[in-house]
């Protein structure tokens, strides 16, 4: 069947089996003559959850297989979303520790991407709140591992890819929070130097993202509104909140009824746009009380945006930059991405926090991710600003990925020969690979 | 006082949507299937984490008709509401060649789950108060050469399921009987297939149509609405048409 990332590009007739637990997991993984990859909700942007000749859809392994309501630890099969986590345990005081920023995600797809969200700052990625990972390796032996018992095969699955075996179920904590909502507070910055000051002077916060406009230039480049949050205590609610501490009240989510036409999207309605949602955001400037669903999956609530890019699809670009190159590099980042002309509206900037994995995306500095709509000239772009990122000792966020080469890769990212090894020696590299894999020859 | 669900073919991608929805309501939950109390464990343990349900796991092989009796005896209580998504394709060609098969898909989606009515619905009528949820097909509608065994059994329980609903309210015994028409479902049944999006249901909007039929008392539910108009339309090709047609 047809299939692609959630960025849709590209797409490949994929074999898809929909195994429902373990046993079917390890049949189809005896079954397959070559490798494999699993999949969870297709929330990855590009080709990490594609293999032609198979690809199991993992999201019939949905059972949840424990809870304990005094430590907030959650042992559920890969394919539970965290949108299924928060409907039934929001109600009972817990939330995802992290986030990333739609709900639509499987539990073993964000093992696999080592996702991060709007705390990474303060409290890391996903995987610093799995406590074990029930792993079938490619000798058909399911593992468990944690940080205590098989901590190699642990440290290399959280931010893995899915290239070191089929994640069956994980144990994870879940945060205690007293209520559904959020404090935000939302302050504009006319230029990058006041939104990355805006970051370190809220370190603190629990949460902070900034949304950049990624086509304003000259003095106004890097814009930004940025935006810190925090859990509302049950004294905090107002009236409203008050009656709806968990903010389950009904929101219909509405759908992109169909792919828009290429030159919806053009380089003068998207200056258009940021210009007036800069303007916007600097009259609503301050706090506000917000539910979890307004303030952490925006996007969630039109379902199959990702259409709003056409046919063709779109790429994201996702670097994150050390510490201290990070101003110059979003800069140059910035400066060619306005020259192009071909920025979205959807554009992220945030400070992440220091983080040593052996494979996972983040590291201190600063995140950028930004859409582009796939078109002829989106490769070269994409090469451009990869060298503007390597060159300021950035590296680039997989589960975004589409474009980049093994040897930007490398450039990028010297852990790569090591993860590399590893495959070659467990055995993971003839049994599972993706198109991601095959092109980045991991 | 909690009311009851029982799920028969609670194994099916339906029957577990059918009994989280029901379980997210409140209901105590009888999942019943083959070898359920030795391979549905975790699917039992699923209801608990998630709704705090209360959960029982019943063994029952819908082609034995004669353990059927034996198999509602055991039930810890007669149940509000009873779900039947039991099924069984088979494969068209197989069916076409093997007297075998060809029966075990006709007793798979008429026998067996008319059997399991006719006595659910009589204790359900003593009682005086009861559900009944046939999950039906629309390839029961007309018989295509693609799938007409299977087609021609979900078409005999869905007289079943008819003539059942007009016996109980002709005599106003309280108990009411909902046929479901899922049309294209994302499913184990369906896997490899590609489905069109607009027309394909996931197994929660099955279990969602399901909570919801019992709740207004419906009588026939389409899944997707849209399958209604597209049913009228294939019922009403004239037959010397039909029969030359691959739809």
């Amino acid at each position: 069947m047809k299939l692609s990332g959630w960025g849709r590009y590209p797409t490949a007739d994929c074999a898809v089996q929909r195994p429902r637990d373990t046993q079917a997991v390890e049949q189809a993984l005896a079954a397959a003559e070559g490798a494999l990859i699993a999949r969870g909700n297709g929330r990855a942007y590009g080709d990490s959850a594609l293999n032609p000749a198979s690809t199991l859809d993992m999201r019939g392994l949905d059972r949840i297989l424990a809870f304990d309501d005094a430590s907030g630890q959650v042992v559920a099969e890969a394919g539970v979303m965290l949108a299924d986590l928060i409907d039934l345990f929001l109600p009972r005081g817990w939330f995802p520790a992290v986030t990333p920023g739609t709900k639509f995600v499987t539990i073993g797809g964000a093992i696999a991407s080592d996702v991060h969200g709007k705390n990474h700052h303060k409290d890391g990625s996903f995987g610093m709140f799995v406590d074990w990972i029930d792993l079938l390796g490619p000798d058909g032996q399911v593992r468990r591992a944690s940080r205590t018992e098989e901590a190699d095969l642990f440290a290399w699955t959280v931010g893995g890819m899915g290239l070191t075996g089929v994640i069956l179920r994980a144990a994870l904590r879940l945060a205690p929070v007293e209520s559904g909502w959020i404090r935000q507070t939302m302050t504009p910055a006319p230029d990058l130097a006041t939104a990355m000051a805006l970051f370190e002077q809220a370190q603190d916060a629990t949460y902070s993202v900034g949304w950049i406009d990624c086509l304003a230039t000259g003095k106004d480049t890097g814009r930004s509104l940025v935006m810190l949050g925090e859990h509302a205590i049950h004294a905090e609610l107002g009236v409203r909140a008050h009656a709806d501490r968990w903010a389950q009240a009904h929101k219909r989510a509405k759908t992109v009824p169909l792919d828009f036409p290429g030159f919806a999207l053009n380089g003068l309605s998207v200056r258009a746009f940021n210009t007036l949602y800069y303007a916007n955001g600097k009259r609503q400037a301050g706090e506000a009380l917000i539910d979890y669903d307004s303030y952490f999956y925006p996007l969630d609530a039109i379902l199959e945006w990702n259409r709003i890019y056409g046919r063709k699809g779109f790429a994201q670009f996702q670097c994150v930059l050390p510490l201290e190159a990070s101003q110059a590099g979003l800069t140059a980042l910035l400066n060619q991405i306005a020259r192009s002309g071909q920025g979205s509206f959807l554009a992220v900037l945030k400070r992440m926090g220091a983080q040593s994995s052996r494979f996972s995306f983040p590291m201190e500095g600063y995140t950028l991710a930004l859409d582009f709509p796939m078109r002829r000239s989106t490769p070269a772009l994409f090469a451009e600003l990869e060298r503007i990122a390597i060159d300021h000792g950035g590296r680039f966020y997989l589960a975004k990925d589409s474009q980049l080469t093994p040897e930007r890769l490398r450039q990028s990212d010297p852990r790569t020969a090591a993860f590399t090894a590893m495959r070659d020696d467990s055995g993971a590299a003839n049994r599972f690979q993706s198109l991601q894999s095959e092109r980045l020859g991991l | 006082m909690t009311q009851s669900v029982l799920v028969i073919g609670a194994r099916s991608d339906i029957g577990i949507a059918a009994a989280r929805a029901f379980a997210a309501k409140g209901y105590a939950v009888q999942l019943a299937a083959r070898n359920a109390s030795s391979t549905l464990i975790e699917n039992a343990t699923d209801l608990q984490v998630r709704y705090r349900s209360a959960v029982t796991l019943h063994d029952v092989d819908a082609l034995d008709l004669a353990s059927h009796e034996g198999f509602v005896a055991g039930l810890p209580v007669l149940p509000d509401v009873v779900v039947c998504a039991v099924g069984y394709m088979g494969e068209q060609k197989r069916n076409e060649v093997s007297l075998d098969e060809m029966s075990t898909v006709l007793r798979s989606n008429f026998e067996g789950p008319a059997s399991l009515f006719t006595i659910l619905a009589n204790k359900m009528v003593a009682r005086g108060s009861g559900a009944l949820v046939g999950i039906s097909s629309v390839a029961g509608e007309r018989g295509r050469a693609a799938n007409y065994v299977y087609g021609s059994a979900k078409a005999g329980f869905t007289a079943f399921l008819s003539g059942l609903r007009n016996r109980l309210a002709k005599d106003k015994t309280g108990v009411h009987v909902v046929t479901v028409l899922p049309g294209f479902v994302y499913t184990q049944m369906t896997q490899g297939m590609d489905l069109p999006a607009k027309l394909t249901a996931k197994p929660e909007e099955v279990g969602a149509a399901i909570v919801k039929a019992v709740e207004k008392g419906r009588d026939v539910v389409y899944v997707r609405p849209i399958w209604q108009g597209i049913m009228l339309a294939i019922r009403n090709i004239p037959e010397f048409k039909f029969k030359t047609m691959s739809i």
